[in-house]
Order: C-alpha cells, then sequence, then structure tokens
C-alpha cells in the first residue's frame, strides 16, 4: 500500500468533515461514524509497524508529489523508527479519547468527535511530513482544533487558557518557520533531508538552534516556557487533555530528533549542556512544583512536564558522551560507552510512547473522577477506593507507572536516560534520579489523598464504580503500559537502526570548511 | 531445570493474578486453596532445588529467559541465575510464604478483603522469587521495587486508618530513598563494566580497582550506593524509620515481609554483590558501623514499646543490624545463616504475637495482656522457643548464628571492628531484655485482660496454630543441623567471594570443631553471659519487682524521652525532608512558576503588548495626508540606513 500514510492523514480529516456534515443533531451517528473511523485508522496504522524493515535508517511508505512547484514544495510522506511509534500512538490515543467521550459530551458531540478526527490527520502528518513547508502547516494547523476543543468544551476559565495556549506555542513556532524560510535561501529547497545535509557555520547554526528549540521547547514543554500547559489542562475537556499529554508535547520531543539534531548539530553539541540544565530543572523543580499541587489535573500537567524532561535530557546528553574524531570514527567522551548514547536517545523515545500512555491514563482517571462529581480538588476527595475499588485498581497502577515503578512502561524509559546520562556526568543522573523520590511524593500522596483514608465527602459514599465503557479503556491502557514495562524490546527494535543514524547525524559538523 | 525454576517464580504469579481478577467470584474457600496450591508447589519444587544444587552439588544455572532489550552490544535480559545461595532463598521464602498464606486463613477470617489479601501475598512471593533468583541488577531491581509495592499495598491494607495510609506512604518513599542511591550504582556497575548481568560484571571486576570517580576509589562510591539500596529495604539507620509503621499493616504480613523476607533482600543483595564489596575495605567498614548502630540502638528502642507488633519490629531492626555487620567483616555466609534462621523464628514470633492479638480482640498494648500461657499454650510454648531462638539461648537456632556473627566481628581487621565488636555484644543483653520482658508481659504473671475479652479467652484455630507449630521446629533445630554445612561446609562458596585480606571466616573455621562442641563450650563465652545477664534482669524488672521498671524510669527523665521519642529521627524527617519539601514546591510554584514566570514575563508581555497598542493608537488618525506623512519620514529612515549600513558602498 504506497498510500498508506496518506490514508492515515485524510481518512481522519475527511472522516471528521463527514462528522460535520452529520451534524450535533444526530449525535448517535456522529459518535459510531466517528469510532469506527478511528479504529480503521488505528487498524490501518498497524500496518506502518508490520511491514515496516527495521535493518533500514532509510524512509518507508514513501509519498512524494509536487505541491507548490514555484517554491520547491513537496507532498512529501515516509516514516523512520522515530516517527512511526510515534503516529502509532496517536491513533491508538484518538481511540481511547473518542470513547471517552462517549457520554461525558452531551453538547455539540459531532463537533467534539470531528475535532479529534481532524487533529489525529493533522497530527499524523506532523510525524511524517519530509518537506519542512508541510510540516509547518500540519504544525501550525494542528492549533486549531486543539484550540477549539479547549475554548468551546473547556472548563470555567477556558477562554484565557485557550488564548495562552495558542500564543504561547504560535510564538514559538513562528521562529521556526523564519529559519526554515532562512535555509530555503540557502538551498533553494524544503525538504527535510536537505536541510540536514546544508552545510551551516555554527553561528547560524545557533541561530537556526534556538529557533527552532523556541518551538520545541514550548511544546515539550520544557522550563521556563512551560506556564501555558497547566491552564490548558485544568481547562481542557479529558480528551482534550489526554491528546495534549499524549500526543501534542510529543510534537515538541520530535522536533528535536528530527530538526534540530540533524539540521543544527554542532549548534546542538555547543549548547547542549544549557538544555540539559533546563531539562533537570524541569525534573527536579517541576517535581516540587507538583508536589503541592491542590488539583489533581495541575499535578498531573506539572508532573508531566517533570516526565518530559527526561526526553530532552536523554537527547542532549549525547554530546557529552560521544563525538567524532578527525577521521570521522565516533569516539566516546571519558570512557563512555555507545551504548550508552543509544540509551539517552532511545531512552528518550520510549518516554515519550511511555509516557503517551500515562498521561493518557492519568488524565482519564481524573476524568472518571470528575464526571462524576464535578470536582478536580484533591480535598474534594478521600476512600473514593470505597466506593470504586476496580477502578482504585487501575488508578493506583497508572499511579505507580508514573512513579516508574519496574514492570510498567515509566520505568524503562527513565531507567535508560539514567543509566545513559550517569555516563556523561554522574551528576545529571544524579539530579535525574530525585525523580524517584519526588516523582513517587507527589503521585502516591494524591493517591493517599483521593482513593484511600476515611471518607469525608459524603457523596463519595454514592460514586458508582466504573461501567464497561471505562473499564475496557483503562484495560486496554493498563496492558499497554505493562506489555512495555515487561517486554520493550519490540519498540526498541523498530528504533534502533533510525537512531543509530541519527546518532551518525547528530556527531558530524556541518561546519564548511571542517566538513 | 529451566522449566522447574519457571514453574517456582510463576506458580504463585498465576494464584495471585487468577484470585486477584476473580476473587469475588471464586470465593473465599477457592481463592485461599488456588493461591495456596501455587506457594505449595514453589515450596515443594524449591526444597527439589535444594536438594539438586545445595545437598548434590548440581552445577549453577545460570540462563537468560527473554530479552528485555538489545541496545548495540548491550543485552539486557530477563534471566535466572540458580547457585546454592538462591537455593537457600527460594527454600527460606517459599516456606515463610506458604505458612503465613495457611495462617491467613485464620487471621484475616473476618475480613473483607481476604480475597485481595491473598492475591497481594502471593503476588509478593512471585516478587521475592524475581529478586532472589535474577541473574542480572534489572530484574534485581525489578524484584526489589515490586517487593516494595506488595509492601506497600500491604501496609496499607487497612486504608480506612488514617495511620495505615501514613505508614505505607512513608514505607514507599525511605525506600525510594534507597532505590534512588540503588539505581545509581547499578548505573555506575553499567559505566564500569558494560553489563547488567552479574557473572559477566563480575569477571571484570578487576578492572575497576585503582578508577577513581571524584577522588575516591570508583568501587567505594559503588558500593556505598548499592549498599543505600540495601539501607532502605533492609531498615539500617537512618533509613529504618518506615519499618515500625509498616506494623500498621496486618500481622501475617509483618511476619513474611517485614520480618522474614523482604526486609532481608538488602542482606542478601550485598551476599550477592560479595565479588564487588570484598573490594572495598572502606565500603565494608561503613557497611559494618552501620549495622553495628542498628544493631544497638534499634535493640535499645525495643525496651520501651509497648505494642506487641511494635517490639517485634524493633527486634527485627536489630537483628538486620547484625546481619548487616556481618556483612561488614565479610561473613556473608554467617549473614545468610542467620537471615534464615531469623527468617523462622521472627516469622514465628510475628504469628505468635498475631495469634495472641486475635485471641484478645485486636488489642496489641501488652500493658493489657499478662497470663495467657495457660489460656494460650500453644501460642505461649512456640512463642518461648522463639524467643530462646531470639535470644540466643544455646542450642537454638539464633544461638548459632548469633554467636558466629558476634565471632567473626571480633575475629575481624577492620578499623573500628573493636566498638563493633562491643555493639553486638551488648545487643545480646538488650536483645536477651526485651524479648524477655515481652514473654513474661504477654504470658506471665498476673492477667491484665478486661474481664469480657478473658470470658472468652481461648487458644486460636488450627490455621494459626498449625504454621505455629510447623515454624517453631526449624526455629529450634534449623541451627544445629546446617551451621556446619552453611559456615565451612562450603555450601555457599560457589555464590560468595572473600578476599584473603578479611580473615574473619578463615578464622571462624579454624576455631570451630563441631555444632556439638559450641553448645557444650558455650557457658564460658561472653554472649552466654550476657544473654543471661539480660533475661535474669528481664525478670526482676517485670515478674520480680516491676515497681523498680518505674522507679528507673523516673531516675533517667532524659534516656527514657530520648528513647521514647525514637532518637528524634521521625521528627527531623517531618521537619526537614516532609515539611521542608512542601515549602520548597510551594516557594518554587508561587514565586518562581506563579509570579515570576507567569505573571511578570508572559501576562506582563501581554501587557505590554496592549499598553504599546494604547500608544500608537494617536497616530492612527484616519487622515490619508497622515499616513503618506509617515510613510515618507519612514522610508528615508529605512534608506539612510541601509545606505550607512553598506558603508556607502553604493556610490562606489
Amino acid at each position: 500500500m504506497n498510500s498508506l500514510l496518506s490514508i492515515l492523514i485524510w481518512l481522519p480529516i475527511l472522516g471528521g468533515g463527514s462528522v460535520l456534515l452529520i451534524g450535533n443533531n444526530r449525535g448517535s451517528l456522529a459518535k459510531w461514524t466517528s469510532v469506527g473511523i478511528s479504529i480503521l485508522v488505528f487498524i490501518l496504522s498497524i500496518n506502518l509497524f508490520l511491514d515496516f524493515d527495521t535493518t533500514t535508517s532509510s524512509m518507508q511508505f514513501v509519498e512524494k508529489t509536487s505541491w507548490i512547484s514555484q517554491f520547491n514544495i513537496f507532498y512529501h510522506l515516509g516514516v523512520d523508527g522515530i516517527s512511526m511509534p510515534l503516529i502509532i500512538l496517536t491513533t491508538f490515543s484518538t481511540v481511547l479519547v473518542i470513547i471517552a467521550g462517549w457520554e461525558v459530551i452531551q453538547n455539540r458531540v459531532a463537533d467534539y468527535m470531528a475535532a479529534f478526527l481532524m487533529m489525529e490527520g493533522i497530527i499524523i502528518g506532523v510525524f511524517s511530513a519530509m518537506d519542512s513547508m508541510l510540516y509547518y502547516v500540519f504544525w501550525e494547523a494542528s492549533l486549531i482544533p486543539m484550540l477549539l476543543i479547549i475554548g468551546v468544551w473547556g472548563g470555567q476559565n477556558r477562554v484565557y487558557a485557550a488564548i495562552k495556549f495558542f500564543l504561547y506555542t504560535f510564538l514559538g513556532s513562528v521562529f521556526m518557520l523564519v529559519s526554515l524560510i532562512y535555509m530555503y535561501n540557502l538551498s533553494g529547497s524544503f525538504a527535510i533531508s536537505d536541510m540536514q545535509s546544508l552545510p551551516l557555520t555554527l553561528v547560524q547554526q545557533g541561530w537556526i538552534f534556538w529557533a527552532f528549540f523556541l518551538a520545541f521547547a514550548v511544546k515539550v514543554p520544557m522550563f521556563p516556557v512551560h506556564t501555558w500547559l497547566p491552564d490548558a489542562h485544568v481547562q481542557a475537556p479529558t480528551g482534550g487533555s489526554v491528546i495534549l499529554a499524549a500526543i501534542m508535547l510529543k510534537m515538541g520531543g520530535y522536533g528535536f530528533f528530527r530538526f534540530s539534531l540533524p539540521i543544527t548539530p554542532d549548534a546542538s553539541s555547543y549548547f547542549a549542556f544549557a538544555v540539559i540544565v533546563l531539562s533537570l530543572i524541569a525534573i527536579v523543580y517541576i517535581g516540587f512544583v507538583a508536589l503541592v499541587q491542590k488539583d489533581m489535573k495541575k499535578l498531573i500537567a506539572y508532573s508531566s512536564i517533570s516526565h518530559m524532561g527526561f526526553v530532552t535530557l536523554g537527547v542532549f546528553a549525547l554530546f557529552s558522551i560521544m563525538k567524532m574524531d578527525s577521521s570521522g570514527e565516533l569516539i566516546s567522551i571519558a570512557g563512555a560507552s555507545i551504548e550508552s548514547a543509544y540509551l539517552g536517545l532511545e531512552g528518550a523515545m520510549i518516554q515519550m510512547v511511555s509516557h503517551g500512555f500515562i498521561s493518557a491514563a492519568m488524565f482519564l482517571v481524573v476524568g472518571v473522577l470528575y464526571d462524576r462529581l464535578h470536582s478536580r480538588e484533591i480535598s474534594t476527595y478521600g476512600g473514593v477506593v470505597n466506593s470504586m475499588p476496580k477502578f482504585t485498581g487501575f488508578a493506583v497502577l497508572f499511579a505507580m507507572a508514573n512513579a516508574g515503578l519496574p514492570g510498567t512502561s515509566g520505568f524503562v524509559g527513565e531507567f535508560m536516560v539514567i543509566l545513559g546520562a550517569l555516563q556523561a556526568n554522574f551528576w545529571y543522573a544524579f539530579l535525574a534520579a530525585m525523580t524517584l523520590i519526588v516523582g513517587a511524593a507527589y503521585t502516591l500522596w494524591m493517591v493517599k489523598r483521593v482513593f484511600w483514608g476515611p471518607v469525608n465527602n459524603p457523596e463519595v459514599n454514592n460514586l458508582s464504580d466504573i461501567n464497561a465503557r471505562e473499564f475496557g479503556i483503562l484495560a486496554v491502557l493498563a496492558a499497554a503500559v505493562l506489555w512495555m514495562g515487561v517486554y520493550p524490546q519490540p519498540v526498541i527494535e523498530v528504533m534502533h537502526v533510525s537512531i543509530a543514524n541519527l546518532l551518525e547525524q547528530a556527531l558530524t559538523t556541518k561546519i564548511p570548511g571542517i566538513l | 531445570m529451566l522449566n522447574i525454576y519457571l514453574i517456582i517464580v510463576l506458580a504463585p504469579l498465576i494464584g495471585s493474578i487468577v484470585v486477584g481478577l476473580a476473587g469475588n467470584r471464586l470465593g473465599r474457600k477457592l481463592s485461599h486453596s488456588i493461591t495456596i496450591l501455587g506457594v505449595a508447589i514453589s515450596t515443594v519444587l524449591s526444597l527439589y532445588v535444594f536438594n539438586h544444587h545445595v545437598l548434590n552439588d548440581g552445577d549453577i544455572f545460570n540462563q537468560n529467559i527473554y530479552t528485555w532489550m538489545q541496545i548495540g552490544g548491550l543485552n539486557i535480559s530477563v534471566g535466572f541465575l540458580v547457585d546454592n545461595l538462591t537455593s537457600v532463598m527460594l527454600v527460606v521464602v517459599s516456606f515463610v510464604s506458604l505458612m503465613v498464606h495457611i495462617y491467613t486463613i485464620g487471621y484475616m477470617h473476618e475480613d473483607k478483603g481476604y480475597t485481595k489479601f491473598f492475591s497481594y501475598i502471593s503476588l509478593f512471593t512471585f516478587a521475592m522469587f524475581t529478586l532472589v533468583i535474577s541473574n542480572n541488577f534489572m530484574q534485581l531491581f525489578f524484584g526489589w521495587e515490586a517487593v516494595g509495592l506488595v509492601s506497600y499495598l500491604l501496609i496499607g491494607f487497612w486504608h480506612h486508618k488514617e495511620s495505615a495510609i501514613e505508614a505505607n506512604l512513608k514505607a514507599f518513599l525511605v525506600n525510594r530513598v534507597g532505590d534512588f542511591g540503588f539505581l545509581l550504582g547499578i548505573a555506575l556497575v553499567l559505566m564500569f563494566f558494560g553489563t547488567l548481568d552479574y557473572a559477566e560484571a563480575f569477571s571484570q571486576k578487576d578492572q575497576i580497582i585503582g578508577q577513581t570517580l571524584f577522588g575516591v576509589s570508583a568501587i567505594t562510591v559503588v558500593c556505598l550506593l548499592l549498599f543505600v539500596g540495601a539501607m532502605g529495604k533492609s531498615a539500617q539507620v537512618p533509613l529504618h524509620v518506615w519499618l515500625p509503621g509498616s506494623m500498621e499493616g496486618p500481622t501475617p504480613i509483618s511476619a513474611l515481609i517485614h520480618a522474614a523476607t523482604m526486609v532481608t533482600a538488602g542482606i542478601f543483595m550485598v551476599s550477592r554483590m560479595s565479588p564487588l564489596f570484598e573490594l572495598s575495605d572502606t565500603a565494608l567498614m561503613v557497611v559494618m558501623i552501620i549495622g553495628a548502630i542498628t544493631a544497638l540502638f534499634m535493640g535499645l528502642l525495643g525496651i520501651v514499646q509497648n505494642d506487641i507488633k511494635r517490639v517485634v519490629a524493633y527486634s527485627t531492626l536489630s537483628q538486620l543490624g547484625y546481619m548487616t555487620v556481618a556483612l561488614g567483616v565479610s561473613a556473608y555466609s554467617v549473614a545468610i545463616f542467620h537471615l534464615m534462621t531469623h527468617a523462622f523464628f521472627k516469622a514465628l514470633l510475628f504469628l505468635a504475637a498475631g495469634s495472641v492479638i486475635v485471641a484478645l480482640h485486636h488489642e496489641q498494648d501488652i500493658r493489657k495482656m499478662g497470663g495467657l500461657r495457660k489460656k494460650m499454650p500453644i501460642t505461649y510454648v512456640t512463642s518461648l522457643l522463639g524467643t530462646l531462638a531470639l535470644i540466643g539461648f544455646p542450642g537454638f537456632a539464633g544461638f548459632y548464628s548469633k554467636d558466629m556473627i558476634i565471632e567473626a566481628v571480633h575475629y575481624s581487621n577492620l578499623p573500628f571492628s573493636g566498638l563493633a565488636y562491643y555493639a553486638v555484644l551488648l545487643g545480646v543483653f538488650i536483645t536477651a531484655f526485651y524479648s524477655l520482658r515481652l514473654l513474661f508481659l504477654v504470658f506471665h504473671g498476673k492477667s491484665r485482660v478486661d474481664s469480657h475479652t478473658e470470658e472468652h479467652l481461648h487458644e486460636t484455630g488450627p490455621s494459626i496454630t498449625v504454621p505455629l507449630i510447623l515454624l517453631a521446629i526449624p526455629s529450634v533445630i534449623v541451627g544445629y543441623l546446617t551451621i556446619e554445612p552453611m559456615l565451612f561446609g562450603g555450601w555457599l562458596d560457589d555464590a560468595i567471594t572473600i578476599d584473603s585480606s578479611h580473615p574473619a571466616l578463615a578464622e571462624l573455621k579454624d576455631h570451630f570443631y563441631s555444632a556439638f562442641a559450641l553448645l557444650t563450650h558455650s557457658v564460658v563465652t561472653p554472649p552466654f553471659w550476657m544473654m543471661v545477664g539480660g533475661a535474669v534482669s528481664a525478670w526482676v524488672f517485670c515478674l520480680y519487682r516491676p515497681d523498680w521498671a518505674n522507679q528507673i524510669q523516673s531516675k533517667f527523665k532524659r534516656t527514657n524521652y530520648v528513647l521514647n521519642s525514637l532518637y528524634g529521627f521521625d521528627r527531623l524527617n517531618d521537619v526537614v525532608f516532609v515539611k521542608g519539601s512542601v515549602k520548597l514546591g510551594n516557594l518554587l510554584w508561587k514565586i518562581s512558576d506563579m509570579t515570576l514566570i507567569d505573571k511578570i514575563i508572559v501576562n506582563g508581555s501581554a501587557k505590554l503588548a496592549r499598553y504599546l497598542g494604547v500608544l500608537i493608537r494617536p497616530v492612527q488618525t484616519g487622515y490619508v495626508y497622515h499616513y503618506a506623512f509617515f510613510m515618507i519620514v519612514s522610508l528615508m529612515l529605512v534608506l539612510g540606513w541601509v545606505l550607512i549600513a553598506s558603508d556607502y558602498s553604493f556610490f562606489g
């Protein structure tokens, strides 16, 4: 199937359009159509995994046709081991959020479902675009459905949150557009691969690096450009939070893999320390901030920032581990092994996928409670286990995954990044490993106050345990979290060759003269 | 053999999953039958494995089961290493677990969470098996944290009790502090050896000699970090604070998890890592000192406790200290020996305490007990046997293991081993004192039980008493039977490395004739007289002249205060770490996040934009000639700047 990627992009977008046409008055039909489309897309996306060639780092499932020929812009798609897992994560999460919104969303049902379907197609576009203009279009387009999801179905302060979200991320990405155009002027091509092979001086790379950095750091989000996320999450409906945390944040991480490292390798190396410092601040500082949150969604939002710190740490630790000598051989710095560079990069990828599962699960858990008592305040609850034992079982499992318990996916990425980062610098690992304590503290303290203990609020006694639909969603996520914790090898195998190629690119200088 | 090992590990897991998912539908009887069957299978097969490896010198089994991840040349697998050390641990864990499973039928019989409890303890058994059977650091860490998870769930099993859920959170977090060090230690192992496989890492251990980290010998750093993990799990000072709180959980798990098995994981781990620890005298010395401090000072706290379970808990802390001391002086097999005997008699003591608690309708205060020996003869006799084992009465299991530890410290040549020797020797006095105090106050003297309970008071049922009897047997005889082969007969030689510069065990061997000789010789050794002294003092203060105890307490108010406030560890943790973290969190959140970043920079720039808008607004007059004027002026300015910037080159 040569046009598989196009189908994955346009089926949900056009499908979303048709759901809009069905209209809010026929909500049931809209829901069934949406869930059908999302499941179909998910099943189709499995083919990416099954037909994936793990022995090559070159792009697969490639499609290329001219789009705007005056500017040499192509409709050019393809995936490698870095983008493919993220696409499947996207199709997987979309099925879950559509089912999760089933009874909860009463207002403008068709619009809601359509927004998520379109979002899905657009994000798959982001992950599969091989032309930077196509990428940029998808990147910016993804803001629109999310803006609407927050702005229309959000909480009380939704307009502030929606605008803050939009401006923050938009501000970041205009700089990226400037640097894309700048490189087009140099090379005459918008192809990402051409940009990756374009020689650039360190100064040029520096400017481009920071322009990209702003775009990606806002999305990840990294300290100090993270303050939009707690607001956006708190105001977004559950489904919005799930997509935001599970997938949209990954667009930032993906950007570092696809753009920053291969296009500006020398600048990435030059500024790696700054990025690592910001990552460590995210991990430790944000962990303490999460500790004192009184709103469950805010707490999980901060926890997301902290966990995403491992992604950027894992990526940029590489520059303190390996370098390339003058003959083009990869050599290690200070006795570190090449495996530790892989551990960092692949740990970052695993962390992104795992965080997709866990944050989705955590937000769904909060959603289940919110649907019943319409409160996100921790103090509203207490003793939920008494009336919702099954639900508590899932919640504790996901909390443990969030705290990085071995056997869950949450452990794998953090473990790999810590092992890798230690070889870059002991203190990186030392600070990152603080999450073992702080992460457990904020997560389990919340569990204690929400699920255990005596019941203080009489309404908690009347809570009904999760129904079959909720059980199904959480069970699927639980299976994913456990599977990746017990057997991460299939995911690692898929990405390994692409990561090896990226490692080579990231350590090869692009500065003319040295080249 | 692989299949046998797999069945040992997986049988409890399957039992746990089946009962965990379908416990309500299966009903109580079927639920406990399934889990008990699972653990029973493991126990029988563990005995078979023990026979194969230990008694018949079976070859070491070391094989990967599946690749967890393969990254370049680095392979991290799930795999089994079964040698004699593992075999011993398998038997101890499965046997105690089986006893506790049976005991639970009686103990939890009125509890709503009956089936869930069985699911948890079987899950624990699985996790403990993965820990002891692992052939690599990753799986070790998995088992390590998995037992911690189940411990967390079980301490908080009665989740309506605020004290229980405080305690389980505390237990998890304190253990996480240990795991923090442990994980860094594991990461360093990977850095220096390029592998997480035990055998591969140990085979290149010489590589690390002479390497430094922050100017300190690298191996010392590695060992100390690994030991921090052991300090968390095996509750060594200052990470011991979680163990007394863990008594909030139901008694069967206090016996299984917080006495016999999980808390000894640290001891097992250090023994497993003996090839590394042997390379660093500094690390060993720290291990010894921490162990000695724990052995002595935690024992002292046992004297002032009045909760029956807490007395046994502090005793456990103290005994774990003994094991740690043994590790420090390179007498690893002695530590494992004490681990084994302690598993039996301490599980026995806890289960006996549970028997008393059940009989008294969940009364745990020993001041409200007394004279129970007539009404509860089986519990009394088994408690007595367990107590004699604990205090090291000649011939009993604990006598051999504890005596060997004290002797080993005596022979050690590490700095401060002299002090450690006096600490463990004094510990014997204290152990005898608090153990017999407990025994006397609970079972002897006049009854202080309230009359209503007194009327219904009777011995507990067979599901409780049978495990007591079955545990009492090894508590008495296992020391006599195994001391020679285990310590000197090479049972553990295939797992443990001892550097020739650490003579303690070799000296022990030179001075050892037979278990019987040790018994007859015991009356002339200092530990014996310390034990007698402690026992007599307990008799004097508890039975002969109880008023003297009060007089002493009022005379030594300060000491009493220090002991009752548990040396202030809890308060320190509460003020510095708990409250401090929350304060720090609030500070960072409110000042940096909300004010500095959000209010000043983000919303500030929004305000600035609006302000600039207001400033510029008058310019937009709507008159075309105004706009034209601005355009021309702007154009001139821009052109002028371009010309200047291009260095007049425009004009050539």
